[in-house]
């Protein structure tokens, strides 16, 4: 693979002006080490998140940048066997805190995950599901509005705004992931996790996504983990490189992927491995 | 020569015919230049089936239909008076002439016309085993020879021996299936029998059980009705539903969603064994041990209960098929994908909300399946009914009280003494017949449920 096309580099650099500079930090790791019993697949990681930003995790695979995005929201406790050490912080409050409700905290900080995981209910129970949950909802009328303010926002609404009652499960592939994006942002969470979320769908699908990002990153802070450096380079404002559990680069996407400062993101990103 | 021998031998001729086949095919191959269509294999198999099939099916058909060839002519010369004997009759004059022609065992003196015909006998017999041996042999040896002289570079024996295999494995599956077949035409003929005694109406919408003995005369067969047996058979499978299906339900949300994998790989087989003690076992269990307990329990509240009653058996009934819910629920409910419960968790659902809202109604169709097939399960039961029901086929809505079902009036019609031509014996293919169209019905609709509202996951 070549360095990416600097073409897609301009138009990338005249949308970031829209948008605001990402200055607070929103999500902060410090020495972040992760173990699967004795394995070690995380092996200290420093990290700032800012708000409002769209950063993307790349690496080869197998180099724990799937495993670091899901200790942002926890989801490795449902993993038996695995622990972390070190510290992750949400807004300055430490998320591994044993005081802290992991509920309210997964409410904070949502998922889309890799492959397009709709529930066996209706579109409309599907959007519903998290703000019943979490009681956002007091009314039918209200809760009719967060589903089609939802969809709306993961630009669903007109596909599927005469079939509420469907199963969600009947959509097509790239329908189905943006409904669970529609899902996701239907708590409304501060931080979207995103694992991969286009290796699923077809060009078309992965490119609607991919704009739908774009217009997410308005309101929410992105985090999204993808094996396509296009992507990278399409989606986000910032870029991390990962490699064998470590953190190699971090920096501007634009400087990563014309002028990385590691060999080994140049490696990657230049297509000699991975 | 008996026919064991003449099997093994068959079977040896074609390991001969194999070789045969192979060294054929292999000199075969040797001179054309160019590529024989199958392995030589193909081409020893093939001269095997030719020298084999042909003659077994001939052995099959010969032993089938030598016994009554013979008897007909031996009929043919037996004084006229007898042969038009009653066939059971004529089946004891062809054993004792048997007897006489083998000469063990004969009783009293034989008869002039009886020597005779075992001579008859005895003679056809021989020259039938001559002929079934020289037919056997001279189609498996040309069989053999014509197979082998036809192997070309061009004979596809691959294509010919799998059809062979094909056809084998067809008529395998077919004896399955021809079996229940045939059950349920045995039952249906004998049930026929029994309603030419009872009116149908009167069987399935009586509602007295008094059948007579049959040794009391034929003047009046006594009631034959069905629904206090249904109604029994119906209580004790709910009782046993509602003990099976909340206990086996919970077991496998535990084990499949909570049980660390130490426990889990423990208590699983644990559970699964439940399912392999014999139902006579639980039987004694609900005769000595649960019955009584429940009769005392009954006591210290204040209501009667019987050791044996419905509740006794129905209660032990859905031990028995706590593992039958609890192991096909676990397996489904562990086949709902991974994803789906981390799309809930990462909604901020707790664990429980995530098996309430999102597994179990993931799970559902098959988890339905599974308990019509533990009804079914539990409506066909016998031997815990027999023990601990206190078999009284009256209709009464009481569990505490003692009910017979369906499969304990067969068994009960169908023991000591019985005369197959009486309604009393006939009522038990009635009842079979029943009971089989009931859990059939059962099973057909669980299936559907299962693969109509199964969410296919990949």
């Amino acid at each position: 693979m070549k360095m990416v096309d600097p073409e897609v580099m301009v138009q990338r650099k005249d949308d970031r002006q829209q948008s605001p500079a990402p200055e607070t930090v929103k999500i902060s790791a410090r020495d972040v080490k992760i173990y699967y019993g004795e394995t070690q697949a995380i092996k200290g990681i420093d990290l700032d998140i800012m708000e409002n930003e769209v950063i993307s995790f790349i690496g080869p695979s197998g180099c724990g940048k799937s495993t670091f995005l899901r200790a942002l929201n926890r989801m490795n406790d449902t993993i038996e066997g695995c622990r972390l050490e070190g510290s992750v912080t949400l807004d300055g409050e430490d998320i591994y805190d044993p005081s802290l409700d992991v509920v309210l905290l997964r409410a904070k900080v949502g998922m889309v995950f890799q492959k397009p995981n709709p529930f066996p209910k209706s579109i409309y129970d599907n959007i519903a599901y998290g703000p019943r949950l979490h009681g956002l909802a007091k009314r039918k009328y209200d809760l009719d509005e967060v589903v089609e303010t939802s969809l709306r926002k993961a630009g669903l609404w007109d596909e599927v705004k005469d079939r509420l009652d469907k199963p969600g499960t009947g959509l097509s592939g790239g329908q189905q992931q943006r409904l669970c994006i529609a899902r996701a942002i239907a708590v409304s969470p501060e931080v979207i996790l995103m694992d991969e979320p286009c290796s699923a769908l077809d060009p078309i699908a992965t490119a609607k996504i991919e704009e739908l990002i774009d217009e997410l990153t308005e309101s929410y802070t992105i985090v999204i983990v993808t094996h396509s450096m296009q992507q990278a380079a399409r989606v986000s404002h910032r870029t991390a490189y990962f490699h064998l559990g470590e953190l190699i680069e971090v920096n501007d996407t634009e400087t990563v992927f014309t002028k990385p400062e590691n060999e080994l993101t140049e490696a990657y990103i230049t297509g000699r491995f991975g | 020569m008996d026919n064991m021998t003449l099997i093994v031998l068959l079977l040896i001729l074609m390991g001969v015919a194999y070789q045969l086949g192979l060294t054929r095919s292999r000199a075969v191959a040797s001179t054309t230049s160019g590529r024989m269509n199958s392995r030589p294999g193909y081409y020893g198999w093939l001269v095997a089936l030719w020298c084999g099939l042909p003659a077994l099916l001939v052995f099959v058909l010969w032993t089938l239909l030598e016994p009554s060839v013979i008897r007909s002519v031996v009929f043919s010369q037996l004084p006229p008076e007898m042969a038009n004997l009653p066939s059971q009759q004529a089946g004891n004059l062809m054993r004792r002439l048997g007897d006489i022609a083998s000469g063990y065992g004969v009783s009293g003196d034989p008869a002039p016309y009886e020597v005779a015909a075992a001579e008859t006998l005895a003679r056809l017999r021989g020259i039938g085993e001559l002929a079934k041996i020289a037919v056997m042999a001279s189609l498996a040896l040309a069989g053999l020879f014509i197979a082998r002289g036809r192997i070309r570079p061009q004979l596809r024996a691959r294509t010919h021996v799998e059809k062979v295999i094909n056809a084998g494995l067809l008529l395998c599956s077919g004896v399955a299936i021809l079996t229940t077949v045939g059950i349920v035409f045995s039952m249906f003929g004998e049930a026929m029998r029994f309603f030419s005694f009872v009116h149908p109406l009167d069987f399935f919408f009586g509602t007295t059980w008094n059948p007579r003995f049959s040794s009391t005369g034929h003047g009046n067969y006594g009631d034959f009705g069905l629904l206090p047996l249904l109604w029994g058979t119906l209580m004790i499978s709910i009782i046993a539903l509602l003990v099976a299906v909340p206990v086996g339900l919970m077991t496998a949300i535990y084990m499949s969603e909570y049980a660390p994998s130490w426990l889990r790989s423990f208590a699983k087989p644990v559970i699964e064994v439940l399912a392999g003690i014999p139902t006579i076992v639980y039987g004694v269990f609900a005769l000595m041990v649960v019955g009584p307990f429940f009769s005392s329990l009954g006591d210290m509240v204040g209501i009667q209960i019987r050791s044996t009653s419905a509740l006794t058996a129905g209660f032990v009934m859905g031990v028995m098929i706590i593992p039958f819910v609890s192991s096909l629920s676990d397996d489904i409910i562990s086949q709902v994908p991974q994803s789906l419960r981390d799309g809930s968790l990462g909604m901020g659902a707790t664990k429980s909300e995530t098996i309430r809202q999102v597994v179990l109604p993931a799970a559902l169709p098959g988890i339905v399946g599974a308990f019509l097939l533990a009804a079914s399960r539990a409506i066909g039961e016998t031997m815990i009914v027999v023990l601990a029901a206190g078999n009284s086929p009256i209709l009464h809505a009481n569990p505490f009280e003692a009910v017979s079902t369906v499969t304990v009036t067969i068994v009960n019609q169908l023991t000591g003494d019985t005369d197959f031509a009486s309604p009393q014996s006939l009522v038990a293919f009635a009842l079979g017949l029943t009971l089989f169209v009931i859990t059939l019905g059962l099973n057909v609709v669980a299936l559907y449920i299962v693969r109509k509202y199964r969410e296919q996951y990949d």
